[in-house]
């Protein structure tokens, strides 16, 4: 527990230090909103209908960049090599890893959802869900984006790579993220929805750390 | 128990052994998929009876229902295979993972091209996105994503791994995408044959189609066979027993 707090203390630090690795993503996030309604017409009722989709979209091709990078330096300079080496605190650094990424690119999300429901003219009880969703579906971005990243650590080719493994295990959250919102636009129950989210979450808790955990020893070698 | 259980498996994870085994049965799994499949096919298109609805045109599914079938069997061979091949630290099923790959992505796609070619006269349409098509898609880009990462890599014995890693991540995942796709959208006719108790199909379209069925199966593992002995070749090059053999087959073609 010492250690892990240790990590966070020095992943927040770095992140404090590297400013770009949080807000790139963030003003990413935002650029691909703002091209969507220039690319197929500003009309208010059209934009309405694809807002769920548009923001997760958006939401997770932004996590995934934020992610490329996140284990390179640490293993250029041999910080994962010495964590394998020591047979322990590999977990800590990892679950470490997986907290800070989630608050440096889920929680910024999070926060500026209110934007977003101006610019896509969401309404009250939207944004509410909108909100939800993506408490609920940025851990398991940032999950699944972690696990890319230390899968394809000591790669050649990274960047396009890590998309190509990672976003077909990010669909079944696509599909019931902007369900759960399509279901709230249009008056329906969406509780259910929501339930299996948070079944995700727990799941994808629950096992990812281990894989990334491998993931990183393999890359190491 | 599980360990002598599987002892008897261990000599053939020596490489050499594998290889002539897989050497030795290669010609017969060929020869049985190559018959099994000529007789399932020819019965099927031309001798089956024609679908009352679907008139000539459902005949496709000789080589559409198997081809999906075992697209999804490869996929899970390949990931037993990257489990073993993790776990037990066994090199020749990690290497069984990457000569699988590629042939059951190329299954994944001759079931999405038959089906779009079936889907035209029926759907009226190549390509819905329909729950079963959108998981196969799903199963063709995952099985893209272990080829390409094994590649990826400069040490190519660390590839193998990461991607057998990706492969079993794969697998977890697949039977959530699958039902996630299903809850999303249903056009998909039901399945034909998976119903074990009484199959929705008759009995002359059924022989054919099973018959089918056990030539892509015999395909597949003989396919894997011929190139799991080439990983084996590449991996082992700098091996003395390649080495003997490449000679003896020299001198043999001089």
């Amino acid at each position: 527990m010492v250690m892990w707090r240790a990590l966070v203390q020095r992943e927040l630090q770095l992140l404090g230090r590297q400013k770009a690795d949080w807000l790139n993503p963030l003003v990413f996030f935002l650029l691909v909103l703002s091209l969507f309604p220039l690319g197929i017409g500003p009309e208010p009722g059209m934009l309405k209908q694809i807002a769920p989709g548009l923001v997760w979209i958006a939401a997770l091709l932004s996590v995934l960049l934020s992610a490329e990078r996140l284990f390179k330096d640490d293993y250029r300079y041999g910080v994962i090599e010495q964590l394998v080496a020591r047979r322990q605190g590999l977990f800590s650094y990892v679950t470490a890893k997986i907290c800070c990424h989630w608050l440096s690119t889920g929680v910024p999300l999070v926060l500026v959802s209110p934007l977003i429901a101006v610019l896509l003219g969401l309404d009250w009880q939207s944004w509410q869900v909108l909100l939800v969703t993506l408490l609920l579906g940025t851990p398991v971005l940032s999950l699944l984006s972690v696990l890319g990243a230390a899968l394809t650590m000591a790669a050649d080719k990274g960047g396009i790579l890590q998309a190509l493994i990672i976003l077909p295990l990010y669909i079944p959250l696509l599909i019931f993220a902007s369900g759960a919102m399509e279901a709230a636009a249009t008056a329906l129950p969406y509780t259910g929805q929501l339930a299996v989210l948070v079944a995700f979450l727990l799941f994808a808790l629950a096992l990812v750390p281990l894989a990334v955990r491998q993931a990183l020893r393999m890359n190491v070698g | 128990m599980w360990g002598s259980m599987f002892r008897w498996l261990d000599p053939y994870a020596k490489p050499e052994t594998l290889y002539h085994l897989c050497g030795r049965w290669l010609p017969y799994l060929m020869t049985l998929a190559i018959a099994t499949l000529l007789l399932g096919n020819i019965w099927g298109l031309a001798f089956s009876p024609p679908d009352y609805q679907q008139g000539d045109s459902y005949r496709i599914i000789y080589i559409h229902v198997p081809s999906a079938i075992w697209s999804m069997g490869a996929y899970s061979s390949m990931a037993i295979a990257a489990f073993i091949g993790l776990v037990w630290q066994i090199r020749v099923a990690q290497w069984a993972v990457l000569a699988i790959a590629p042939i059951g992505a190329v299954y994944t796609a001759i079931a999405l091209i038959t089906g779009a070619a079936w889907g035209k006269p029926m759907w009226g349409t190549w390509w819905v996105w329909d729950a079963r098509l959108t998981s196969e898609l799903v199963l063709l880009f995952l099985y893209l994503g272990v080829i390409a990462l094994s590649g990826a890599f400069s040490e190519a014995a660390r590839g193998i791994k990461v991607a057998s890693l990706l492969a079993i991540v794969g697998v977890v995942n697949l039977p959530i995408i699958h039902y996630s796709v299903e809850w999303w959208n249903t056009l998909h006719q039901g399945a034909t044959i998976t119903k074990f108790a009484k199959p929705s199909i008759d009995p002359s379209m059924l022989w054919p189609l099973l018959i089918s069925l056990l030539g892509l199966a015999l395909l597949l593992a003989a396919l894997t066979c011929l190139r799991l002995r080439s990983q084996i070749l590449i991996f082992e090059q700098h091996r003395p027993w390649v080495r003997q053999l490449v000679e003896q087959q020299h001198e043999e073609q001089s």
